[in-house]
């Protein structure tokens, strides 16, 4: 039955249908140039995207994806310059600090019993609040120092934040980190048995658990690969642009979840792969910039996404209903 | 165990030999005692300019041993809120900025009836007066952005691109009318600026489409930052300073910066209430009071450059 009806198949016709169109009436938009930077956008939303897309196939949500990108970066670029210490060790305590909050996510949800959406809303509000009091504190501005004099920046700055040419156009590092994301999260999905816990922890819960899925494991497991993806990010972040506003990140955690919608993940859960989220994000990166490329005024640009994210839904319905009737059948 | 000694072991010696330059300065303390003063803005949390407005007015606080309570409230009605809270709470003295006027009059009013003294800041030039405000320390954004259009079409720009960074802000959209009324040719362009990634892309795919871009103008410092990484032959210029700016404009990278002097915006209401309080002085006899724009290029950049770096420009 999964394999009937495939929860990318929408997602790849809108993809081809927008990339067509913008072809089409954005000359600016032919260009390998063009191309490479709309990778760009999608992939700074996409590698994030990956893991929200699984945690939603699992079933929950996480709304504190968005500025624990920012936290990310912020920890590692103030702890280091307060410190006097190599940005190596700075970038492995961020990972830890993102690491612990997704697990005290994951954590709680599956202890209290509250829904996802709440205790992540919590974190989302904290990290929020921490992001700026601390930086204040730490910084006597809201915006984190310029880290490129700190030792360890040219290293970090090779694995997060490099970029190569093909021919003449200048390719971003995350471009390929999130196609090797994209891969690694359909493996584990498709291929292993956490894949098959995913799905069945979202599926049903309840079910999944008697027959001997480790559902809490499973859960909280997926909360720290969000945690992880987002740390990337906020690592590729801090690196390219050297210094961060202690107010960023907000918003995007709506950005990783219609990425994940767009791309045929069920908001119920247990339904949807890697290939549709990325290709959500795609469309994402494409919409963004293509309404620039063809010189519209992109005040529209939320309008068209809200447009999407509706269409998506819609589409996500009629696959739903499609699917149980071919399972009664 | 042995493995537990082991990782610490590593760590110690990783932190230890991980010890490098770039690091902070130590920072000083002070004291306040005084009159009490409330201090409110709609700054949206985060933002570095406001954070500038907020330790001026720390620092005027300190030199005058004022008792400042700070708040804040980007939203029109809650701020009217922040302001009737202190009038309840009986202050000496309100300092407020007008970004909407209507919806703070009421308040402002029943400050002024209580016979608390009250001076705008940042925003609200036109309106101060009339809501009964005695004085205003600012810069005029319609005034700012034209005095920017006026400067970059004289260097001969025909196609600015205006970078707006924050959905629906009046005063952005301000300065933008204002760099129009001086180039007519000058273009909006809305980016999301709460993330650097999606800023530098959006300024990449507008660079990319229309060639004939011949001035970038971003309205805050770190858009100004992102519109770097953006790359494209275009010259760059922008509202408001921070350090980064600061040495980029001394690098030539960035032409130059129109600063209306948070710093000094929050500084001047904090003193001008202390002094009218003490002395019953009135700053600007009953006129506005501009702190801006004032132009930072490569004259004056040597001077200047010192002060970013205190997060006081």
């Amino acid at each position: 039955m999964r394999r009937a009806v495939r929860p990318e198949v929408g997602a790849l016709v809108a993809a081809a249908v927008i990339f067509v169109f913008f072809l089409a009436v954005a000359p600016a938009f032919r260009s390998a140039d063009a191309f490479v930077t709309v990778l760009y956008q999608s992939s700074t939303i996409g590698i994030v995207a990956v893991a929200v897309g699984m945690l939603m196939i699992g079933g929950e949500f996480d709304l504190s994806a968005g500025v624990i990108v920012t936290s990310a970066g912020l920890v590692n670029s103030m702890f280091c310059w307060y410190f006097g210490i190599n940005l190596w060790v700075g970038a492995i305590l961020s990972l830890v600090f993102c690491l612990a909050v997704g697990f005290l996510n994951g954590y709680l949800v599956m202890r209290t019993g509250i829904p996802s959406f709440l205790i992540t809303l919590g974190t989302f509000f904290v990290l929020q609040g921490a992001n700026l009091g601390v930086t204040k504190l730490v910084t006597g501005s809201v915006s984190s120092t310029d880290v490129s004099r700190i030792d360890g920046y040219d290293s970090l700055g090779a694995i997060f934040a490099s970029s190569f040419e093909i021919g003449s156009v200048v390719v971003w590092g995350t471009v390929v980190w999130w196609i090797l994301f994209v891969a690694v999260a359909s493996w584990i999905l498709r291929r292993t048995r956490g894949g098959n816990w995913i799905y069945a922890v979202g599926g049903a819960a309840d079910s999944a658990r008697a027959v001997g899925v480790p559902v809490v494991r499973t859960k909280i497991g997926l909360f720290l690969a969000v945690s992880f993806l987002g740390w990337f990010v906020g690592m590729h972040n801090l690196y390219r642009f050297n210094t961060l506003q202690a107010g960023g990140g907000v918003g995007n955690e709506f950005l990783y979840i219609i990425a994940a919608v767009v791309g045929g993940t069920l908001l119920t859960g247990g339904f949807g792969n890697a290939a549709g989220v990325a290709i959500g994000a795609f469309i994402f990166g494409m919409t963004s910039l293509g309404i620039v490329y063809a010189g519209w005024d992109p005040n529209w640009f939320r309008a068209f996404l809200g447009v999407m994210l509706l269409l998506a839904v819609l589409v996500n319905l009629y696959v739903r209903k499609l699917a149980t009737r071919e399972a009664r059948a | 165990m042995t493995r537990r000694v082991l990782a610490a072991g590593a760590a110690a010696i990783l932190l230890l030999g991980a010890c490098s330059g770039g690091g902070r300065e130590e920072p000083e303390a002070d004291a306040a005692t005084g009159y009490t003063i409330a201090f409110i803005t709609h700054e949206t949390p985060g933002d570095t300019f406001w954070d500038k407005v907020r330790s001026g007015a720390q620092q005027a606080a300190a030199d005058q041993k004022v008792d400042l309570k700070y708040s804040n409230d980007p939203d029109a009605g809650r701020q009217a809120v922040l302001i009737q809270q202190a009038v309840d709470s009986k202050v000496q003295g309100i300092a407020t900025t007008l970004v909407t006027p209507d919806a703070l009059a009421g308040s402002v009013k029943a400050a002024t009836a209580a016979g608390i003294p009250v001076v705008g800041l940042n925003a609200g030039i036109d309106q101060y007066k009339r809501l009964g405000a005695l004085m205003y320390f600012g810069s005029d954004e319609t005034v700012a952005g034209t005095s920017l259009g006026e400067r970059i079409a004289a260097a001969g720009a025909k196609h600015p691109l205006c970078v707006i960074h924050q959905t629906g802000s009046v005063a952005l959209e301000a300065r933008c009318a204002g760099v129009k009324s001086a180039v007519p040719g000058t273009e909006n362009l809305q980016v999301n600026g709460a993330d650097d990634a999606a800023v530098t892309s959006t300024l990449q795919a507008k660079l990319a489409q229309d060639k004939t871009i011949d001035y970038v103008v971003t309205l805050g410092a770190p858009i100004a930052l992102d519109a770097i990484k953006a790359g494209g032959t275009a010259k760059l210029v922008t509202f408001d300073l921070n350090q980064e700016t600061a040495q980029l404009i001394k690098d030539g990278k960035i032409e130059f910066a129109i600063d209306q002097q948070p710093y000094v915006q929050g500084y001047l209401a904090v003193t001008s209430l202390y002094l009218y309080l003490k002395n019953g002085n009135d700053i600007g006899g009953g006129r506005p009071v501009l702190t801006g724009p004032s132009f930072v290029d490569q004259s004056n950049i040597d001077t200047i450059l010192p002060y970013t770096q205190k997060n006081t420009r």
